[in-house]
Parts: C-alpha cells; sequence; structure tokens
C-alpha cells in the first residue's frame, strides 16, 4: 500500500482500489449475493413483499423433486424427480463432453507443443482461433444444419454408402455433447498446450533413450507433467458445458433437457425468479462440489491450476 | 562390458549447413573417449547420431559392429546423459533410476533392489526416495548417471554433464566419472568443449573443429604434438607467428618471421598452406642474455602473477606480442615491466603447423 501510493500519487491509487473493488464486489459479490438472498424468498405478488408471507425458506430448493418420472441405471428402474434426473443428466453429460475434448485435445496439444515447428505454429493458431470469429450461434446452428435428417453427414455418409437410410441424428443427447465439444474444446487445447510446451523436451528423449515405448513416455512423464493443464481444461470445459444455454436449446430435442434450460424456463416462462435463483445456486455447488471431487481423485490441487 | 563404436565417413546435414564433415574415427570398447571442441562444431551432432536421435545424413554409425541404421534410440545399446541431466522431476530418485528396468517390466521389488544397488556405486546412499529437487547439483549428477547405468548399457554417452556443477565439484565429479567407467568397463564418450576435462579424464581425445576432426590422439599428444593450427591454438595457449619455412629436412625446418629465424619442428609438408610457428608460452625462456639459437629481443610488458605460475607478456622490437609462462618454484625471479631480456625457445618444442585440417583425418 505505502509502496503503490509512492509509486503512483494518491489519486492513481485510489483508482486502482477503487476499480478493483468496482469489479469484485458491485459486478461479482454484490449481483450474486442479491441472486442468493432472493432464492431464499418465497415467489409472491409486489405488493405482499415485506408482509407476513415474505419470510425465508428452503421452499425454493425444494422444488427440485416431485413429479417423479421412470429412471433406469444400469439396469435398475426406479422413480426420480423430473428434474433431479434432468440435473443428474446435465453432470453427466458435461462430464462426458469433458472426456471427449481430453481425448481430442492431447493429441493436438501435444503436436503444437512438441512436434511442430515453430515457424508454422502461428499459422496452425489462426487456423484454430478462426471458428472463434463466428458467433456462438452461428456455429451451433451450423452444426443443426449438418445433422439434420436430409443434411451434409447424412447424404456424404449415404453416398460412400456406409449408411443405407438417414440417421435422425438430432434426438438425445448425442448433437447436444456435439455441439458442446466444438464449442469449447479449445478451452482444453490451451491450458493442455501451455501444460506441455514447459516440458523439456530433453525428458522425453530422456525416455525414449532409457528404451520407453512411446505410450509409456506418455504415461510416465508427459501426462503427469501436464495434469495441472488437463485439470484447469477441464474445469472449464465442465463448468462451461454444464452452464451452457445455447447449445441445449438450439442442438437438443425433446428428449434432452439440460438444466439450463429448466432454469430459463422457470425464470422467464414462469416468471419465478426466486425459485429460478434456487436452482441456479443449485448447479453452481453441484458442479463446485463434483470439480473438486474430481480433483481429489486425481489428485492435483488448486494451486497447480492457478500456474 | 563396453562396445566398440566405428563412424565410418559420417556427415550430417542440416539444411545447406552441414554440421558433420566426414568423420571417421574407431572407439575402441571400454575406452573413454571424448569429443573436444567449440560450440557448434558438431560434437553434439555426433552424440546424437550415435545415441540414434538424428540418422546421419551420408556415412554408418556401427555400435559393436552393426550398422544402427533405422534403430531407435530406445533400441540401441546406449544411454545418454543430458547436459541438462533431464531427470524426471516427479518421480522419487528411485523410480527415476529404475525407469529403464521399468520400462523392461522388472518387477517393483527387484527394480527397488536395483536403484539401492545403482545408488551405493554412485555414492548416495539413503536418497533413493527423495524427489530430485530435494537434491543438489553433484547428486543429481550422480542419480543421472545411476540411471543411465541401470538399463547396463554397453555404451555412455555423455553430453556436457559436467557443466553447470561449480569448479570444486567439477573437478571431483571428473575423478568420480573417471572411477566409475573403470569399475563398470562400460565405453564413454564424453562431449566437452572444457580442454581440462577432456584432457584430464579421456583415454584418447578427439579435437573438432567447423564438423571435421581434427586430431585423434591420447591427451598428451593432443598437446604436445597438436596435428595443425586448430589443434594446437584451441588446446593450450601459444605463441603464433607467421612466416616461411626455409632450409625443411629431416622433419625440422628453418622457419623465417618478421622477427627473426628459428628452428623448429615441421609438421606435414612444407608446401602446406598457411604454414605458421607454435610455441607454448611455458616452454619458453626469459634470460639476460641471448642464447646462441631461437632467441629474440623483448621488452618486458604486463606481468601477473597466477599462484602456480607466473604470466609475462612481452613486445619483441618489431611490435610483435609474445608471451611466457614461468613456474613458480618459490626462487623464481619475476621480471620487471619494461626491463629488456631474451625470451628463447627449444626447437623441439617449437612447431611448425598448417593452418587447419589437412590430414583429413
Amino acid at each position: 500500500m505505502q509502496d503503490l501510493l509512492r509509486r503512483y500519487g494518491i489519486a492513481l491509487t485510489w483508482l486502482c482500489i477503487g476499480l478493483t473493488f468496482f469489479w469484485l464486489v458491485i459486478l461479482v459479490v454484490l449481483p450474486n449475493f442479491t441472486m442468493l438472498e432472493s432464492s431464499f424468498r418465497p415467489y409472491i405478488a409486489q405488493s405482499e413483499i415485506g408482509g407476513p408471507l415474505d419470510f425465508y425458506s428452503l421452499g425454493n430448493y425444494m422444488k427440485i423433486f416431485g413429479n417423479e418420472v421412470d429412471f433406469s441405471f444400469f439396469g435398475y428402474d426406479f422413480k426420480m424427480p423430473v428434474r433431479v434426473k434432468v440435473f443428474y443428466l446435465t453432470i453427466v453429460y458435461s462430464a462426458l463432453v469433458t472426456v471427449i475434448t481430453f481425448v481430442m485435445s492431447y493429441p493436438l496439444a501435444y503436436y503444437l507443443a512438441k512436434i511442430v515447428s515453430p515457424k508454422s505454429l502461428p499459422t496452425l493458431f489462426l487456423l484454430l482461433f478462426v471458428p472463434l470469429w463466428v458467433s456462438e450461434i452461428l456455429r451451433s446452428f451450423a452444426w443443426w444444419i449438418i445433422l439434420a435428417l436430409k443434411g451434409p453427414l447424412n447424404v456424404i455418409l449415404l453416398w460412400l454408402g456406409i449408411i443405407d437410410t438417414e440417421i435422425r441424428w438430432i434426438s438425445g443427447f448425442s448433437p447436444v455433447v456435439v455441439g458442446l465439444v466444438y464449442t469449447y474444446v479449445l478451452f482444453m487445447v490451451f491450458p493442455l498446450y501451455n501444460s506441455m510446451q514447459s516440458l523439456d523436451s530433453n525428458q522425453i528423449e530422456a525416455a525414449e533413450d532409457l528404451g520407453s515405448p512411446w505410450w509409456r513416455t506418455h504415461w510416465r512423464v508427459i501426462l503427469p507433467h501436464a495434469k495441472p493443464g488437463i485439470a484447469s481444461g477441464a474445469v472449464m470445459v465442465f463448468m462451461l458445458s454444464a452452464g451452457s444455454l445455447l447449445v441445449p436449446s438450439l442442438l437438443g430435442s425433446t428428449t434432452s433437457g439440460w438444466f439450463t434450460q429448466t432454469i430459463q424456463g422457470i425464470m422467464m416462462d414462469g416468471q419465478d425468479w426466486n425459485t429460478g435463483a434456487a436452482f441456479a445456486f443449485m448447479l453452481l455447488l453441484v458442479c463446485t462440489i463434483f470439480v473438486s471431487l474430481m480433483m481429489r481423485v486425481f489428485g492435483v490441487k488448486l494451486s497447480d491450476i492457478a500456474k | 562390458m563396453g562396445a566398440g563404436i566405428e563412424l565410418a565417413n559420417v556427415c550430417c546435414d542440416f539444411g545447406k549447413f552441414r554440421a558433420v564433415d566426414h568423420v571417421n574415427v574407431k572407439i575402441r570398447p571400454g575406452e573413454f573417449f571424448s569429443f573436444l571442441g567449440p560450440s557448434g562444431c558438431g560434437k553434439t551432432t555426433i552424440l546424437r547420431m550415435i545415441s540414434g536421435f538424428i540418422e546421419p545424413t551420408e556415412g554408418v554409425v556401427r555400435i559393436d559392429g552393426q550398422d544402427m541404421k533405422g534403430q531407435r534410440p530406445n533400441q540401441r545399446p546406449t544411454a545418454l546423459i543430458f547436459q541438462n541431466l533431464a531427470l524426471f522431476p516427479l518421480m522419487p530418485v528411485w523410480e527415476n533410476i529404475s525407469f529403464g528396468l521399468e520400462v523392461r517390466g522388472v518387477d517393483k521389488v527387484k527394480r527397488r533392489a536395483r536403484a539401492e544397488e545403482l545408488l551405493a556405486l554412485v555414492d548416495l546412499h539413503g536418497a533413493a526416495d527423495k524427489m530430485v529437487s530435494q537434491l543438489s547439483g553433484g547428486q543429481k549428477q550422480r542419480v543421472a548417471i545411476a540411471r543411465a547405468l541401470a538399463v547396463e548399457p554397453s555404451v555412455m554417452l555423455l553430453d556436457e554433464p559436467l557443466s553447470a556443477l561449480d569448479l570444486k565439484l567439477r573437478q571431483h565429479m571428473r575423478a568420480e566419472l573417471r572411477a566409475i567407467q573403470k569399475r563398470t568397463g562400460v565405453t564413454f564418450i564424453y562431449i566437452t568443449h572444457d580442454q581440462g576435462e577432456a584432457l584430464a579424464m579421456s583415454d584418447r581425445v578427439g579435437v573438432m573443429s567447423q564438423g571435421k576432426l581434427q586430431q585423434v590422439a591420447a591427451p598428451r599428444d593432443i598437446y604436445n604434438k597438436p596435428a595443425n593450427g586448430f589443434v594446437a591454438s584451441f588446446v593450450g595457449e601459444n605463441n603464433i607467428l607467421s612466416g616461411k619455412v626455409k632450409n625443411a629436412s629431416g622433419g625440422k625446418a628453418d622457419f623465417v618471421t618478421p622477427i627473426g629465424v628459428f628452428e623448429a619442428r615441421l609438421v606435414g609438408d612444407k608446401n602446406d598452406q598457411g604454414l605458421k610457428l607454435y610455441v607454448r608460452p611455458e616452454h619458453t625462456l626469459l634470460s639476460p642474455k641471448a642464447k646462441a639459437k631461437n632467441s629474440v629481443p623483448v621488452t618486458i610488458g604486463d606481468v601477473s602473477f597466477e599462484g602456480s605460475f607466473i604470466v609475462v607478456s612481452a613486445t619483441s622490437g618489431k611490435g610483435t606480442r609474445l608471451t611466457a609462462e614461468l613456474r613458480n618454484d618459490g626462487s623464481a625471479t619475476v621480471p620487471a615491466p619494461g626491463t629488456l631480456m631474451h625470451l628463447s625457445f627449444d626447437a623441439a618444442n617449437a612447431a611448425i603447423l598448417p593452418d587447419t585440417s589437412v590430414t583429413g583425418a
């Protein structure tokens, strides 16, 4: 603080502090707190706010239960509240998206970090970035066209003779998974690239020199080194997927409910912001718990990710 | 046991740049062989060709008589110690050492036992469970050696492994490396730009410059009988005089320089290009009176006291700078700057050498 004052003078110091305060408190803490507060209050008429009906309760949170539907889990059939089911499937498919993006990104990141010549690196990065110049809506919509019943994918597969009749791709969760993977794959590629790039190439050569086949070098040397990158990529992709509304809305079908769509329905269609806030917090909370759990399982510390 | 290595007419190009140029050398089984040269002379490229990370553009690399063409590093009986050691920082010491055995499917108990054995061999008891980052520079060095020895290579390749250590430790590790080599009988190929290291440790030294092998010989012959001007001036210090050969006969010749005519050994042919006279400072003598032969009057300039020896720089009448080195035997008289003395040397200790490699190896 003293150092800051001496270096920048009083005006600039207060500007720095003020902007940080504005960002942290006004843009982050306050809106979240307002939402948290309203999530405990009932959805009542404007005139009744402050009246005897306006008290804190967990009522909004309990609304996730009720409306039981059939659910089968590894062959076991049981009843489950429909919103819990949607919630559960959102987590499961977000995790699946994370795993798929990792499998796709690992070879690409390794190629970029260790194999490709530094000269062609800018071109490759540009090629990776170009799709980002198009808005997310258009990109998701493009996939909707590609996957359509009479769309290019079916036409090509028919022409190649791989399939006999068109496949209805847009059903269930697969188009949502495809769209999410496409949208968020770069959030996995770049942290992975960063962590791999910091690996001393001599270590890869040393492993090979000691007789290691390529897969063991990856398993014992490269993968452990890249773990923090994998973790931060996975956290980003998982959180973004679970929180995505656009992709499931555009590419989803009647059989693929995403929990964000539930929240959106309650907030926009039902105008019940209190319950919507409660559900949004539940999503945040469960995702955070899930992520910390996974980090514990894979032995990653939060400080590793911050690197 | 060590294997012999043969480089036959080996060349290596990087684009248009020829990093290694027709190198021919046979390294004997169990030999400690050093490639010595300035940075960029191609010595590391040679090492990488032997270990298999680079394929030669031309020529053949043979290990134990077998052509190594197409053999990947993990298929060759070599183990490389990297300049930065390249230890695995996320594994404890014993896993680092036994990584090569893990690859070969040795079970954990045996691996651990072997790692302990090797740690004892390199004098690093009780470090098995430490992480690499907890070790000092010299200890890391030992772990790298143990890791390489674990796969029982018949050839060890060392890429300036001592360059990151401080002077004391470096000198200690020299002796240590030499001892380990003798104990194991493995062929050691050592890459360095440090002539002290190469001369002190090696059975033979190959001096390189601009991709060419300039001379292969025992350390004392490299120093005392350099094959050409590059070797003479790269290894140790030299007074170098330009001039012309006169009266060459029986391996000796008179050499006419601007500051006088000197008799010296003639290495190579008197018609070789760029012949110069090389005299080492420690082979010169400073005396108040002129000697009968190979003597030149000089004015003493800077005198620098180095401890075990004294370096005297002197200027001859024509402005040619010469350096003399006097051994400090406790009674050596240090000439005062400005005095007139005579610098002389023995004909047997002076050599007339061609400029660069004409021997072609």
